[in-house]
């Protein structure tokens, strides 16, 4: 990663976030598939909700025929995390007009969120539209075509993970938090080291009582909560 | 098959809720500024939520019990984390990534 902004370095930024939407991507569209759903409501689903978590607990609850307003409430309930996310970014699109920090908030995911918290540990804490756009809108795509792809051809081309493509989205996660980590100058190394452990005892505990689909949203609200504590008493 | 009716009103519902949730802070930021209190607390999400997506998948949920190791994850972090110090490119990690899981299937 570096500190250019423009367009073309969008996409070289976005390769990662594209790949690893491929597994995702895949994956989501054999399981909807399997679970009754025909191509082109994956991909009403991968256009419009655009949420790769809370569309396989969609696909789950529509299989199951639960109402309308529970899988809307649960959808609610799972990206609720989004809003952190959206607050987080808004802030580098201040001086954009309305329209451009809608068509960013529009397109954010937990990937492509990531990739630009980086970003900006490179390029003198800034972002601009085209960079982000960008790699929102490859990101998108990536997305919207893998997931159809999985429902269309799903049967034929047997399990994606034997290739291990599920481990894709975990790898850009390894990656981004070390580049964040050895790039980020704000944070002393010890308060993220010590923040990044207690995340970890966080979702050990987490994982035995709270669903995975709430997992990330509490333990990203304790763990944050945790940090602010701890920096402000010892740094 | 559920009913056409039932799919389009439930796509509708959770794309409005999911797409609120991403656009309401610029619109609201953009007028607004966060206080410096708030700011702090967001300022760690990035680094929480990465490492909980990673920590995560390490492990398999029994709800209920104390979550079981997930080997083959944990056994891929480790030359994936490795090309990481050494290459810190995006790019090279993943790919690293994907081909140690690919090698640990077809091993065991």
């Amino acid at each position: 990663m570096d500190e250019h902004l423009d367009m073309q370095t969008g996409i070289k930024d976005a390769i990662p976030t594209m790949l690893g939407y491929i597994g995702i991507g895949l994956a989501f569209g054999i399981v909807s598939k399997a679970a009754g759903l025909d191509p082109f409501t994956v991909f009403l689903l991968s256009t419009f909700v655009y949420a790769g978590s809370a569309q396989f607990i969609i696909v789950g609850l529509l299989s199951s025929l639960s109402p309308t307003l529970s899988i809307v409430l649960a959808t609610l309930l799972v990206n609720s995390r989004l809003l952190l996310l959206s607050m987080t970014v808004a802030p580098y699109f201040k001086q954009d007009s309305m329209v451009k920090n809608i068509l960013i908030g529009t397109l954010l995911t937990d990937e492509t969120f990531s990739l630009g918290m980086n970003k900006v540990n490179y390029s003198n804490d800034q972002l601009t539209f085209g960079w982000y756009n960008t790699a929102n809108i490859l990101s998108y795509l990536s997305w919207i075509t893998f997931s159809v792809l999985g429902a269309v051809v799903g049967e034929y081309i047997g399990d994606p993970n034997a290739f291990g493509l599920d481990f894709a989205m975990v790898g850009m996660f390894i990656g981004l938090l070390y580049l964040r980590f050895i790039s980020d100058n704000k944070t002393p190394r010890s308060l993220q080291l010590l923040v990044i452990s207690f995340t970890f005892l966080l979702v050990y505990v987490g994982l035995i009582f709270i669903p995975s689909n709430l997992l990330i949203l509490v333990v990203t609200l304790l763990g944050c909560t945790f940090g602010v504590v701890i920096k402000h008493a010892f740094f | 098959m559920p009913s056409s009716e039932y799919l389009i009103y439930t796509i509708v519902g959770a794309s409005i809720v999911t797409w609120l949730l991403r656009v309401l802070p610029f619109i609201f930021l953009k007028k607004l500024t966060l206080p410096q209190s708030v700011a702090e607390f967001l300022s760690f999400v990035p680094l929480v939520i990465m490492a909980a997506f990673w920590f995560s998948s390490l492990f398999t949920q029994e709800v209920g019990s104390l979550p079981t190791v997930n080997w083959e994850n944990v056994l891929a972090s480790t030359p994936t984390v490795v090309s990481a110090v050494l290459s810190k490119n995006l790019l090279v990690i993943v790919i690293t990534g994907v081909i140690s899981l690919a090698l640990i299937r077809f091993l065991t």
